[in-house]
């Protein structure tokens, strides 16, 4: 199991490194230099120059290289051109509230998917089953800030209920939780039919496994053979996909964060692009990299912990 | 068939099972007018080429037919009661703790991500007045009964952890923690190789020497059953087609079919024959069925009738039937034994 999880690790930052060089060459792909892109149309050659020494551009491409990795593992990911403040910090700012986003939206919606995946199966072939076919079809055909557009009209506007716009003051729980209701249910509701179907198709395999009969044939409980015997089963494949559907998460998660101009990475990206912040938008694309990584990462080893015949075979 | 004074402990009666075909394919009989039955304290064998319903018959004797499955003619009895008619909890309720089975291939019967542990204490869940460590005791207990050295570690084992033999027992274990009335052992030692299969027929042996229920042993295996059964059911194409105590099945089978059987069996051999004698022909297909004898195709003694005509039930002796044109009645047999004198003994040479 160690050496799995070293492996895994080392996996991780294998890719890690190949998604900065990618990165890295995708700064000379783009159409001008670095600094004129920075600087705008009015630069002047002056500080054209400055610029391009700052930012350590008139060094030797491997040189750059190496200053670009050396300072990415320092946590120095350059500077906002705009704010002048640290990239590292500009991200650190508005991450928590993403990552609270997207551990809301995935948890109900993981949570709702498995019940309603469990359910189907104990009524498969009866109407709640089939009703069930059809809204999780619906629920992943429609997308997320369609979604994010309407309850914003329904439950803000109309209603009232909740905030349109914003995370909610720091230190607000109660106005941070209300903030995050919507979003997270934008973002999430795809993912509960999308888990929800995985869960039956997976379920539904493991119902016919000899294992499943046996414990029926030990009489015991239909609820106890579906959520221990089967679910337990079924549960690795869909902790598999769930962990790399995070990025879906997190990409929904740009555009709802812009509908509800709640102050988040997909609102920072976004940001920056428009207004040719690199420095931002590399160093965000980089950061999230490495949290998707880390999660696949984390989720294959839980994968391992939870199926002992993975955990061995690991380990011979 | 011999006929009972009083009702069973469990019996199939005249049952008939169908698979429903796909698509609107025909369906498949998997069981035609079964009818077996086993007392306390008797062993129980069914006989069978693959594919002749064993595992159908032991399911339907459990109540755990496959969803495609219907129950078309007859029905299963458990002291008396009409098991099938029962609603599922009643079923429920009498699974595990009064008809217990250890399926066949426990490479598969148990989950894969429980310890062999976790698992033998939820198969205790009727006794949910004792604390899981109670259970998990007895459980340890049981895996020792049957033969496992370290018992209390292989309580923390995976299944995969276990060889075949040492799942097989497990598995035995299992079926007998709730001390059953009934035990059924489908295909007990088919995935196991030959000396493993020795130690399950002999510690099936010593249990049948302290457990008074019946226990009712499928196998394809002539051997299994010569070593373990008093009464031998022989199934083919979904059909019983002899019924016999043991030592008349082996020494005056009365149907062309059981004497095929006998002769393949490696067991009975003398000398080096390569390649292993079989029976020439395949089993027929049961959707539909054919008419007449299902055996005549591959029968030496099959007549113009026996390819139309199904055959009548014969009582050739006591306790010993066979469904065949060709099989007659014994007379007075200078070698016969009294079944019920063989009954008690156990009839184990
Ligand atoms: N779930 C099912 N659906 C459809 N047909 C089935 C099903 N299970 C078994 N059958 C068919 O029913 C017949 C009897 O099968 P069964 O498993 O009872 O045979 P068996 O004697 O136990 O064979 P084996 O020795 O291979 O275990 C076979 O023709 C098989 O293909
Ligand atoms: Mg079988």
């Amino acid at each position: 199991m160690l050496s799995y999880a070293i492996r895994r690790v080392l996996l991780a930052f294998l890719i890690l490194f190949v998604v900065m060089l990618a990165m890295y060459g995708m700064v000379f792909l783009v159409p001008g230099d670095p600094a004129s892109v920075a600087l705008g149309p009015r630069a002047t050659p002056e500080l054209k120059a400055l610029l391009t020494a700052r930012m350590g551009l008139d060094q030797p491409v491997a040189v750059q290289i190496w200053n670009f990795f050396r300072n990415a593992a320092a946590g120095d990911l350059g500077f906002d051109v705009w704010s002048r403040r640290p990239v590292l910090e500009v991200i650190l700012e508005v991450f928590p509230r993403t990552l609270v986003l997207g551990l809301v939206a995935l948890g109900w919606a993981v949570g709702l998917g498995v019940a309603l995946g469990c359910l189907a199966v104990v009524w498969r072939g009866r109407p709640v089953d089939r009703l069930l076919g059809v809204l999780s079809v619906g629920m992943i055909a429609v997308p997320s800030f369609v979604v994010a557009l309407y309850s914003l009209v329904i439950f803000s506007v109309w209603l009232g209920w909740l905030p349109a716009i914003g995370a909610g003051e720091r230190g607000d729980f109660w106005g941070q939780a209300r903030a995050v209701v919507l979003p997270a249910f934008a973002v999430g509701i795809g993912w509960v039919g999308y888990t929800a179907r995985l869960v039956r198709a997976a379920m539904l395999e493991v119902m016919g496994a000899s294992h499943i009969r046996t414990a029926r044939a030990f009489g015991l409980p239909e609820r106890i053979v579906v959520t221990k015997y089967a679910l337990r089963v079924a549960i690795i494949p869909a902790i598999a996909i769930i962990a790399v559907g995070l990025g879906g998460i997190l990409s929904s998660a740009v555009f709802v964060e812009t509908v509800f101009s709640r102050p988040g990475i997909g609102t920072l990206i976004t940001g920056a692009v428009q207004k040719r912040n690199y420095p931002v938008v590399m160093g965000t694309v980089l950061f999230m990299t490495a949290f998707y990584l880390l999660v696949v990462t984390l989720a294959d080893l839980l994968i391992a912990r939870l199926d002992p015949r993975v955990r061995d075979v690991l380990r011979g | 068939m011999s006929a009972p004074l009083i009702a069973p402990l469990i019996e199939a009666a005249g049952l008939s099972v169908a698979y429903r075909g796909e698509d609107g394919a025909p369906p498949l009989q998997a069981l035609r007018a079964v009818s077996i039955a086993a007392e306390a304290g008797e062993v129980v064998g069914i006989v069978g080429e693959s594919g002749c319903g064993k595992s159908t018959l032991a399911a339907a004797l459990i109540g755990l037919l496959p969803g495609n499955a219907v129950v078309t003619a007859g029905t299963v009895r458990f002291r008396g009661t009409d098991f099938l008619a029962l609603p599922e909890a009643g079923r429920r309720g009498l699974r595990g703790r009064h008809i217990a089975m250890a399926f066949q291939d426990p490479m598969t019967a148990f989950s894969p991500v429980l310890t062999i542990g976790t698992q033998l204490t939820d198969f205790q869940h009727h006794l949910a007045g004792q604390g899981r460590a109670a259970r998990r005791a007895r459980a340890g207990a049981m895996l020792a009964r049957v033969g496992i050295a370290d018992a209390a570690r292989v309580l923390d084992h995976y299944p995969h952890e276990l060889s075949g033999g040492m799942r097989q027992r497990a598995a035995i274990a299992a079926a007998l923690l709730m001390t059953p009335e009934v035990l059924i052992a489908d295909e007990p030692t088919t995935a196991l190789d030959v000396t493993m299969e020795a130690q399950i027929i002999h510690l099936l042996r010593e249990l049948r020497r302290d457990y008074h229920g019946a226990i009712i042993v499928v196998t394809h295996h002539l051997g299994v059953v010569g070593e373990l059964c008093d009464r031998v059911h022989v199934l083919y194409a979904g059909e019983v087609v002899e019924t016999a105590l043991v030592d008349d099945l082996y020494h005056r089978p009365a149907h062309p079919y059981t004497r095929a059987l006998i002769a393949c069996d490696p067991a009975g051999l003398t000398g080096v024959t390569r390649p292993l004698p079989t029976i020439p022909g395949r089993v027929p297909e049961l959707a539909p069925p054919p008419p007449g004898c299902a055996f005549a195709p591959r029968c030496t003694l099959a007549t113009a009738r026996c390819h139309i005509e199904a055959p009548p039930w014969v009582a050739v002796g006591p306790g010993q039937g066979a469904r065949c044109h060709e099989a007659r009645p014994r007379g007075c047999d200078p070698g016969g034994t009294d079944p019920k004198g063989a009954d008690a003994n156990g009839a184990i040479r």
